[in-house]
């Protein structure tokens, strides 16, 4: 207060002008209570979020638990999913998913990291300028739009090129794949193009070649950002739904195991929700059922993400702690 | 008559974006065993001259490059050149201390790895390397921690240690203390004295007097243009030229 009476009084003895005279109306308490305010609102608005996102949580756990306790664990991990006759097996639909994402995942994860290798250390520059933004058009694609594009031109493809039908696991991995290609590729790009240019010419100054440099160097160095890149690039493969249904066939059954495993009709978990959210009654154990899936999504998905926390973790916490000089 | 280790003969050097003459018939030789010290004022062409030597230039923008370059009296500049051999026979430190991702004995062991040298032999040349760059004793017991947690100067030892590895003919030095305190500074200056025994060593000093206390023979350029070129007795105390002697008693620069 003192100090501010102070500074007060020497602009005060400074300034002859009307103008510029400090105006003791914008007291200090104001400006407490101004700083109190916002400091507030933001810890509202901070604190209601997280309390949203724990009551979702809690609700998710609520409807879903039944399930598990109704069911008994061996029934619930058969191998048949058929409501109707109150068999509940969630088997098929969790081969479904882990076979349209991992699939997804082998064709994009390569694609997208060399991809992003060629735009960030290959191409001249004039290449780069025109594709990074014109593939970072094609993240705003909706995804409906992919399934729909995966519907008339993929699936009728897949077919003439030999399986029974155009609508199989492989059709879904096609359409997550380039789903998350724009993420992965630009997200990595960035991620390679922000290795110092310190590190090429160290790399190169000890007699690497291009190839060896982009392994050993720059590769490592940008790690963090490209597990991140394949991360949210998975991340939003992982809980699509609508484009999936449209081209996996919705079979609920255990594709028989073979070469053309992935060709053969399967439904993920998460578009047996959408497909049957419709007609279930509420509070049946179908229902149930129902948002059980939901958890078991949202385990797979947290055990992803803490994956993913695992790999970039340390490296981050350093960047925190700062080091040494 | 000694061979020279890298004969520069008449090279210019004009950058082609804006025309900029970097080197101006430059022609000088370096010779086995001695510490060559090549000083000037900023943008007087050093670092374009050394990145000429291995080829590390050709990471810059394009330029026009006339003259000739030597080394073990081959033309660096000969299509066909394995500029990555090249680069192991001629080592280079930078300005700022650049230590690879990864442990401290992965950045000793990417270069040999790189050339093809057997494992067997790798712990060896880490051991030799960090000794001949005074860094093994502060650094035998963490040979596994990240080099990023090193000191400033230690991150520099360590990068002189990493050129070393490859067992160059040459090594290079654009700058090496620019970013470190005295007692680093005077540490590296250390090594260099003693790897003189071994190497041909090249050096862009920090300042007129890091020049004086290690050069065995020095050279100094300016805008492009190599003004005098004489053993470090002589040029630091009777500079023949007038802009030589103005510079180095400190009259501007």
């Amino acid at each position: 207060m003192n100090l501010t009476h102070q500074a007060v009084q020497i602009a005060r003895r400074h300034t002859t002008g009307v103008l510029l005279r400090v105006r003791p109306l914008m007291h200090w308490r104001w400006r407490n209570w101004i700083e109190l305010l916002i400091e507030s609102v933001i810890k509202l608005a901070g604190v209601s979020t997280i309390l949203i996102v724990a009551l979702i949580f809690l609700f998710l756990v609520r409807e879903g638990l039944p399930t598990f306790l109704d069911i008994p664990l061996r029934a619930l991990f058969g191998d048949r999913w058929y409501p109707i006759e109150a068999i509940y097996g969630l088997w098929p639909l969790i081969v479904g998913s882990l076979l349209v994402t991992a699939g997804a995942i082998l064709i994009a994860v390569p694609l997208g990291l060399t991809t992003a290798i060629y735009l960030g250390e290959i191409a001249p520059p004039w290449q780069r300028e025109i594709l990074k933004p014109l593939i970072e058009m094609l993240a705003g694609i909706p995804s409906i739009v992919l399934g729909f594009l995966g519907w008339v031109v993929l699936a009728p493809l897949i077919q003439d090129l030999g399986a029974p039908t155009g609508l199989t696991a492989f059709s879904g991995s096609v359409i997550l794949a380039y789903m998350a290609l724009p993420t992965i590729i630009s997200i990595s790009e960035d991620a390679l193009y922000a290795v110092p240019k310190d590190y090429r010419d160290a790399a190169l100054a000890i007699g690497a070649t291009q190839w060896q440099t982009i392994q050993r160097v720059i590769f490592p160095a940008a790690r963090s950002g490209l597990v991140m890149a394949v991360m949210l690039g998975i991340g939003r493969a992982i809980g699509e739904t609508m484009a999936v249904m449209m081209v996996t066939g919705n079979a609920a059954f255990i594709p028989s195991f073979g070469a053309d495993m992935a060709f053969q009709p399967v439904r993920t978990m998460t578009a047996t929700i959408a497909a049957e959210m419709g007609e279930v009654a509420q509070g049946s154990l179908h229902y149930h059922t129902l948002f059980g899936i939901g958890i078991m999504l949202f385990l797979i998905t947290f055990a992803i993400n803490s994956l993913a926390g695992r790999l970039v973790g340390h490296q981050t916490t350093n960047r925190r702690q700062g080091g040494r000089l | 008559m000694i061979q020279p280790k890298i004969s520069v003969q008449n090279v210019y050097y004009t950058y082609s974006s804006d025309g900029l003459e970097a080197l101006k018939n430059v022609s000088l030789d370096i010779y086995p065993n001695e510490i060559f010290v090549l000083f000037g004022p900023a943008r007087s062409g050093k670092s374009t001259l050394l990145r000429l030597f291995n080829r590390l230039s050709d990471l810059l923008e394009k330029g026009d490059y006339q003259g000739t370059i030597l080394f073990n009296g081959r033309d660096v500049f000969e299509p066909g050149t394995d500029i990555a051999a090249l680069r192991r026979r001629i080592g280079m430190v930078f300005a700022v201390p650049t230590p690879l991702p990864g442990s401290i004995r992965d950045n000793l062991t990417y270069g040999p790895r790189m050339a093809g040298i057997s494992r067997s032999e790798l712990p060896d040349r880490v051991e030799r390397s960090l000794r001949l760059a005074a860094l093994w004793d502060e650094v035998k017991d963490r040979l596994d921690e990240s080099a990023f947690a090193l000191s400033g100067g230690q991150k520099q030892r360590l990068c002189i240690a990493r050129s070393l590895t490859l067992e160059p003919e040459v090594l290079i030095l654009d700058n090496p203390t620019s970013g470190l305190d005295p007692l680093s500074t005077s540490m590296v200056e250390e090594t260099l004295h003693e790897l003189k025994q071994r190497y041909t060593i090249i050096v862009v000093p920090h300042s007129v007097q890091q020049a004086a206390r290690v050069a065995t023979r020095a050279a100094f350029m300016l805008n492009g243009e190599l003004i005098e070129l004489n053993d470090a007795g002589q040029l630091f105390v009777h500079p023949q030229d007038k802009r030589t002697e103005d510079y180095v008693t400190g009259r501007f620069g």
